[in-house]
């Protein structure tokens, strides 16, 4: 029992890093814009496709197609930006929802007509294949990777929102658009560089999850409750909050679904309507 | 939400920003149902597919009445629908197969369901709404995958077996009798709604759609009156939903999924938001689309249909009849 459920946390730590580092640009485009996005997993699934071309067409070794799909779904994103996203800020919600579900069938369209309906393969490096042995329990080597990856992107995202010129912006401009528009910052261009950094973690957790998350065509439909979630919960506007959540998020999901398969997704969609109800600005909300 | 105009389908030009709706029938809305039962008398071999869009084009409707004249924008209305749906399935299947008490079940139920979600669903911002919409629709998916020994799963009810509408018409396989019985009770939840929305009711909803702040000073009870509303709406998608259940004798888990939602939003918007007859004619073009497109490739499907929605977002709010109520107006006034 004691080990499963090392097991458990062990699977839900990684599953919630993954979920965080795709969901934090939703976070974002959330709350600084107040855009309800729901198309934000087709730049996570646009990375994931990208790994797969770039592995199994062009023989580029994984870790080397990471990169290209965090590049091609951070230009994807800016140009969808540019061109469509931005029209739609001061849209009403109702306006914005449909937008992005138009988005999502259209990307569910197109990865179906170039890659067939079926789940994509991903063959990791012989590395992080297998398990590890610590304090005598095996761990997956790909979790641990994917653990340790989202760490170290965590303390980098921090850096770059607490320490730099451009986070500081950033937070300024989620606390309050008008005033930092007021003080010089370039609002509409830090949205745009803000929105291509998360579109490109997105897509690069798309990369880094096609072996635990799966990948196919339907990709943005099926996670899309759980990257609203992790915002939604989390609260906007900061980094800690979407972490907590995602990380609650990936151990209650695993740990559902190990405990009492019966209920399956149930325990997930009861978490988030109590959760929204209790919390409705996120544990750690600080809306502007 | 902000300019959705409310004028019905036939509204004369003033009347479009003026006056209060006096619930008087327009020869064009007339003309409308006449061109309906018209086109299932001709068509005899369309009957089935024409109960489909008749059915569909009720759960539109039923949207439109939160969205459209309440503002509450649902991802999840689909849960009422399913819920219907299996009301009425499951009281087939063990042995009551009369279809109109079948209905007022089913109609009961959804509502009663609609009154508890309600009360989630008028506290919390727009995105609070959306998400608890969203996330109660998954949660009763869920719930039906996982009672499969109730409700079938992913298999879906079968054996649903109806008696003769009122004792007279039994259900046959060209769909004559699914069709008409449809189009009666579409016709008269389409009556009722009607009223509703023209009734000192459906004015204070649609003064909170367009201020929710200022309608507490004017003295209306806002969240008493959404609760009404979503719960009323609730209750015409359990009868849709029924209604399906009944005319095709079988209840799929798809009645309960988030793709149910998602189109249903699409083709109200298609048609146009706030005018009723909006749902109506998208769920026909939206059905009769899907036909021919589907027909030709799923994938087609999807991507026509994406394409639409964001190409209808940006250019064409108010959907095909809010296009046509312009163009009427752009041409009355050319008029000298």
């Amino acid at each position: 029992m004691l080990g499963s459920l090392a097991g458990v946390l062990f699977d839900g730590i990684a599953y919630g890093s993954l979920l965080f580092i795709i969901a934090i640009g939703l976070s974002v485009t959330l709350g600084l814009m107040n855009f309800v996005n729901l198309a934000h997993g087709a730049f996570a699934m646009l990375g994931g496709y990208v790994t797969v071309v770039a592995m199994s067409r062009m023989g580029v070794p994984f870790l080397a197609a990471l990169p290209a799909a965090f590049l091609l779904a951070a230009l994807a994103g800016v140009v969808l930006e540019r061109t469509l996203y931005q029209r739609l800020y001061r849209a009403s919600h109702l306006d914005q929802v449909l937008f992005s579900i138009g988005l999502v069938y259209v990307s569910i369209a197109v990865a179906t007509y170039f890659f067939g309906p079926s789940q994509q393969p991903v063959e990791l490096p012989p590395m992080l294949r297998g398990q590890i042995e610590i304090a005598g329990r095996g761990f997956g080597a790909y979790r641990l990777f994917l653990i340790g990856v989202v760490a170290v992107l965590t303390v980098a995202l921090h850096l770059l929102m607490e320490r730099t010129r451009f986070g500081a912006m950033v937070r300024a401009s989620v606390d309050n658009a008008v005033a930092a528009a007021g003080l010089g910052i370039n609002v509409n261009r830090v949205f745009a560089l803000t929105f291509a950094l998360g579109s490109g973690l997105a897509g690069l957790g798309g990369g880094l999850g096609i072996d635990v998350l799966g990948l196919d065509p339907t990709f943005p439909l099926k996670f899309m409750v759980y990257f609203l979630l992790v915002v939604a919960v989390g609260g906007v506007g900061t980094i800690k909050g979407p972490l907590i959540a995602a990380l609650l998020l990936g151990v209650f999901d695993v740990a559902g679904k190990y405990y009492v398969p019966q209920v399956g997704g149930f325990i997930i969609y009861a978490l988030m309507v109590v959760l929204l109800l209790l919390f409705p600005l996120g544990l750690y909300g600080r809306r502007a | 939400m902000a300019a959705a105009p409310d004028a019905t389908l036939a509204a004369a030009p003033g009347a479009a920003t003026a006056a209060l709706p006096d619930g008087r029938w327009r020869p064009l809305e007339v003309a409308f149902w006449l061109l309906v039962v018209l086109v299932l008398l001709a068509l005899p071999d369309y009957r089935v597919l024409a109960s489909q869009i008749l059915i569909t084009g009720l759960f539109a409707v039923s949207l439109d009445l939160i969205l459209g004249y309440a503002g509450i924008v649902s991802l999840g209305h689909a849960a009422f629908f399913g819920l219907g749906a299996y009301t009425a399935g499951l009281l087939a299947v063990h042995g009551w197969g009369e279809p109109l008490s079948g209905l007022l079940t089913a109609a009961a139920v959804a509502a009663a369901a609609g009154f508890l979600v309600s009360l989630l669903v008028v506290r919390g911002s727009d995105l609070t709404r959306l998400m608890v919409t969203l996330g109660i629709g998954l949660m009763l998916y869920e719930a039906a995958n996982k009672a499969a020994s109730v409700t079938g799963g992913v298999d879906g009810l079968s054996g649903v077996t109806m008696w003769k509408v009122l004792g007279l018409w039994s259900f046959d396989l060209g769909g004559r009798t699914a069709c008409f019985y449809s189009l009666a009770v579409l016709f008269g939840l389409f009556v009722l709604m009607r009223r509703l929305v023209n009734s000192p009711l459906g004015l204070s909803l649609r003064g909170i759609r367009e201020g929710g702040k200022r309608m507490p000073a004017l003295g209306a009870p806002v969240a008493r009156r959404l609760r009404t509303i979503f719960t009323v709406s609730a209750a015409v998608a359990g009868v849709a939903g029924a209604l399906l259940a009944q005319t095709t004798q079988f209840v799929g888990i798809d009645t309960l999924g988030f793709p149910r939602s998602a189109e249903l939003l699409v083709m109200l918007v298609l048609g146009g938001v706030g005018r009723l007859y909006g749902g109506l004619v998208g769920a026909a073009l939206f059905i009769l689309a899907q036909d021919w497109l589907a027909g030709l490739s799923p994938v087609y499907w999807q991507l026509g249909i994406g394409i639409l929605l964001i190409v209808v977002v940006l250019f064409a709010r108010g959907g095909v009849l809010g296009g046509l109520a312009t163009l009427r107006e752009h041409l009355l006034r050319k008029r000298p």
